[in-house]
């Protein structure tokens, strides 16, 4: 996103290019230009832009991507910690 | 379409499809939100009381609700409301069909939340147009937000559809969806299951007219996350009034520590309070103001650099007494205080990543908490302990 990158090298988001058949859906659906379509096959060119929204994998008709899609905020990851450790309760944490 | 114009738009996130196990939102596909309203905030049954219901329609599905494309004074001011988190979890429209105009049976039909800024943002954009609106039931939270936790989801949408029995009223088999609803629908399977065609459109409403007009193209800029100063700052208020559920008690406190301790002077009760809560104000107002411009990529990083800003502003306004310790002590508690804060404005961003967060979260949440604990503990052994 112009004028704004994240940590760089950690999004797990990963391509199987085997698997790919062109398609050009995760273009479509990413908000941050991560993928490129060329010769029939996608491939990622901007791996740190990607906010692991998962919008990408869902929409693979192949299921060629992967990524631990999630939430991407510190307190509803406290809160999962928490209840992790047993300090919160389950049903009702774990949330941001 | 998207609910808010912003971090599109908006909002904590939780983010559905190939989640881990542990993920926040993990449940059964389509089930409520686990987060958002604490009772469940079904939508309101469909009649005569939705915002801008102007009359009902016959179709060959039976009455819609035909409702006005400019927003009243009250619908304004709810939005405002909401920003500043009053009403919020119960700022709700009635899942179901929607007309705008005259739809015919080749009108398009635009797909979002009950979010109940995300349908006032749509309406106000089909302005003039024949459009079929059809709105899913999200529990009143935005595309973006709704889409991670999987309500804004294939299984709704599909469960909408036949429902509304909007197949037996339009022609076509296109449907538009925000953009940012993307991460909750799988196109594919809409297709297998209803006929229906999914065209993720653009992030901002604003941009729906022109995609429309343009032959239902978007252009790479429709298709663009952004993150600008405005965007930021209408993020600022909620921000702010979650912060201080925990920042007005622990002020309190320690006017009170200060004044029992130190007796009941301006220095003793007043600043210890003012000094923590402008390391809240700092975290979570300067981060998301100044973000583009502080140093680093970390959140953290960010939110203890406009901390230590904090600290220096008030040893030169007011510290010229201080001790060298108590000088130090608000250098470590003051930036852990915002550095917290910062991080925790991660989830309002459109761009951080779940791994990153947590990658930040590992080193900056011990460091913060142990500066905090020591800044706290020498601030009680200055005041109780040695008064």
């Amino acid at each position: 996103m112009e004028g704004f990158a994240y940590l760089k090298n950690v999004a797990t988001l990963a391509l199987d290019r085997g698997t790919c058949v062109g398609c050009g859906r995760c273009a479509e659906v990413c908000p941050h230009q991560v993928f490129e379509v060329a010769d029939r096959k996608a491939a990622i060119v901007d791996l740190d832009a990607c906010m692991e929204c998962g919008a990408c994998a869902l929409n693979c008709p192949v299921r060629a991507l992967r990524v631990e899609a999630g939430v991407g905020c510190a307190s509803g990851m406290i809160n999962e910690w928490l209840a992790s450790v047993g300090l919160r309760k389950k049903g009702a944490g774990g949330c941001c | 379409m998207s609910g808010r114009p912003v971090k599109p738009l908006k909002i904590r996130s939780a983010r559905r499809v190939s989640r881990k196990a542990d993920a926040c939102c993990a449940p059964a596909a389509d089930a409520p939100p686990c987060c958002g309203p604490s009772v469940q905030a079904k939508s309101p049954p469909l009649d005569e009381r939705v915002p801008g219901f102007l009359r009902w329609r016959e179709t060959a599905a039976g009455r819609v609700a035909e409702i006005a494309t400019s927003l009243t004074f009250a619908d304004r001011a709810g939005a405002w409301k909401a920003r500043w988190g009053i009403g919020r979890m119960t700022y709700i429209v009635p899942a179901g069909l929607y007309v705008v105009g005259e739809p015919d049976r080749d009108a398009p039909v635009v797909v979002t939340a009950n979010y109940k800024m995300s349908y006032d943002l749509v309406r106000q954009a089909l302005a003039g147009r024949d459009v079929w609106l059809l709105v899913l039931e999200t529990y009143g939270v935005n595309v973006w937000c709704a889409a991670g936790k999987g309500t804004f989801g294939t299984g709704e949408l599909v469960r909408r559809i036949e429902k509304t029995r909007l197949a037996e009223l339009v022609a076509h088999r296109r449907l538009v969806l925000p953009l940012l609803g993307a991460a909750g629908v799988r196109a594919v399977e809409v297709r297998e299951r209803t006929g229906f065609d999914v065209r993720f459109a653009t992030v901002r409403c604003a941009d729906l007219p022109q995609y429309l007009d343009n032959d239902m193209t978007a252009t790479a800029e429709m298709r663009r996350l952004t993150f600008t100063t405005r965007e930021r700052l209408v993020l600022i208020p909620v921000e702010l009034v979650s912060a201080a559920k925990v920042m007005v008690p622990v002020a309190l406190l320690l006017g009170l520590i200060g004044g029992l301790s130190g007796g009941w002077h301006l220095a003793t009760v007043l600043l210890p309070a003012v000094a923590c809560t402008g390391a809240v104000i700092a975290g979570t107002s300067a981060v998301p103001l100044l973000l583009p411009w502080l140093p680093t990529r970390s959140f953290a990083v960010k939110g203890a650099f406009c901390g230590l800003l904090w600290a220096a502003l008030l040893r030169l306004a007011v510290g010229g007494t201080w001790s060298l310790p108590g000088t130090l002590l608000s250098f470590l508690a003051l930036p852990a205080i915002a550095a917290y804060h910062g991080l925790n404005f991660t989830g309002s961003t459109p761009y951080t990543s779940r791994s990153g967060v947590k990658k930040e979260m590992r080193y900056a949440l011990p460091v913060a908490a142990g500066a905090l604990a020591v800044g706290i503990a020498g601030w009680l052994a200055g005041t109780v302990f040695a008064g």
